[in-house]
């Protein structure tokens, strides 16, 4: 640790904002290439629709919104928890 | 000074200290919703009412010492109201040259080069603490825009890759509902990071005036008016910067303001965990650069850039400058007389940048009309042509 540039925390910002502020939107598009999935039968509706209708592709973007959503959730947390201190 | 011209003083400090975060909230808008106002994932009216009411809760979220803009850069028992004052002045000022060119400079740098000027013009260089403004502020700064440029140009290549199978309306269509999401999420951090700047700097002049003792905590009446304050400028969007940063930039796509605002969102929290307080404004340049750099074919105008870059490495040298010539007007005057005088030539410099500002309006109708090399939209004429 120096004195006028912590380079162990500017490390860890940029490892943690890699993590967060690009894997989060890479899981959120996976959550929508998934949702979007068509499923048996489908017949193709609007030009802008959201859901495939895979049974499959809806579990795995329901799962990929939850991972997304937990970290929205901490990172709210964390601007409380800073603010407080 | 009489106990009752102090008073004066003191009301005087409250409302340029207001006054800022009024220009801190309105410049700032853009850094949230430039990127949803351009790919229309929100409208402009919706951007800003939502921007406002994320910015007065996140103001209200964090409640920390507020004072540590002061504590940490200058010394804090030289402070005098004249001086917190002039820095105000000087930082009010320069916000609203920028807004006046559409220029997403830092709010904070402003406001910090401010009450550094005039803390010089006052006491001279041991005043200020070089090391602290160099660690907690300069480093932070140079660094900032990069690391959020890396993490929305990785975001960027990564979302297109994932979604590049799917046809574009659907896709579009999806990535603005999760834009609605981080920006959010920006303008939460941006509440919680920025209101407290202004409640720091009227802790410290009711510290100064020994309304408050030292180290006191922010009262409850600061904390309620500069979160209404920096709500109502977020509110009045500074519709020249979001042009700036939504448009001029580079063109975004849906997928790519979503990469944008989640680098931002992300590098904001992370630095705020590690005890960082980064300008929200450079960060979401950064991003928004990033996001173009991570897209093929999409086109970065790097003379905008290069202007933004520019305005950021004199954002505070030309706030300190301006912050000393106030303090040296109020105090070549003296007394209350002196900041009077600061207070006319500042409402007559405010009145004519937005007189100025009229010759090419910039709000929630034009907004996002084609980019033609300046802030100021091509009249209808022009587009017609």
């Amino acid at each position: 640790m120096n004195d006028w540039i912590n380079f162990t925390a500017v490390w860890q910002i940029v490892v943690v904002g890699l993590l967060a502020g690009a894997g989060l939107p890479a899981i959120f598009a996976i959550g929508i290439r998934a949702l979007g999935t068509p499923g048996k039968g489908h017949v193709t509706a609007a030009e802008d629709e959201l859901v495939g209708g895979s049974p499959a592709g809806i579990a795995l973007a329901v799962a990929c919104f939850a991972i997304v959503g937990a970290a929205i959730g901490y990172g709210i947390y964390i601007v409380v928890a800073s603010g407080h201190k | 000074m009489s106990h009752a011209s102090n008073d004066i003083v003191l009301a005087l400090v409250i409302i340029a200290g207001l006054s800022f975060d009024f220009t801190n909230g309105f410049h700032d808008t853009a850094n949230a919703m430039a990127t949803s106002i351009a790919t229309r994932a929100l409208s402009p009216r919706i951007a800003v009412v939502l921007s406002a009411a994320l910015n007065l809760v996140g103001a209200f979220l964090s409640l920390s010492v507020a004072a540590t803009i002061a504590s940490g850069l200058v010394e804090t028992g030289l402070v005098t109201l004249t001086v917190v004052f002039a820095g105000l002045a000087g930082a009010i000022v320069w916000n609203l040259l920028t807004w006046l060119f559409g220029i997403p400079s830092s709010s904070s740098h402003a406001l910090i080069g401010g009450v550094i000027g005039s803390m010089l013009a006052a006491a001279g260089s041991h005043a200020v603490k070089w090391q602290g403004l160099v660690s907690k502020v300069i480093i932070p700064a140079a660094l900032s825009p990069f690391v959020a440029a890396l993490v929305a140009t990785v975001g960027t290549v990564l979302v297109y890759r994932i979604a590049s199978s799917m046809r574009e309306a659907g896709r579009s269509h999806g990535f603005r509902i999760g834009q609605v999401g981080s920006a959010s999420l920006v303008s939460l951090a941006h509440g919680s990071n920025d209101a407290q700047k202004t409640m720091g700097i009227i802790t410290l002049a009711l510290i100064a005036n020994g309304t408050l003792g030292a180290g006191a905590t922010t009262p409850i009446w600061v904390i309620v008016i500069c979160a209404l304050t920096i709500a109502a400028g977020t509110y009045a969007g500074g519709w020249r910067v979001i042009r700036t940063l939504g448009k001029g930039l580079v063109e975004i796509e849906p997928p790519q303001g979503l990469a944008a605002e989640s680098s931002s969102a992300a590098v904001i929290l992370v630095s705020t965990h590690f005890g960082y307080s980064l300008s929200t404004t450079q960060v979401a340049t950064g991003s928004i650069l990033g996001c173009g750099l991570g897209k093929k074919g999409a086109d970065v105008r790097w003379n905008v850039a290069g202007r933004m870059a520019t305005a950021w490495l004199t954002t505070l040298p030309a706030a300190g400058a301006m912050g000393a010539i106030s303090y040296f007007i109020a105090n070549g005057i003296g007394g209350t007389g002196g900041i009077i005088v600061d207070l006319i030539i500042l409402i007559a410099f405010s009145s004519g940048i937005y007189w100025r500002s009229r010759a090419s309006t910039v709000n929630a109708r034009n907004v996002n009309s084609e980019w033609r090399g300046t802030v100021a939209p091509p009249r209808r004429a022009e587009v017609e042509a």
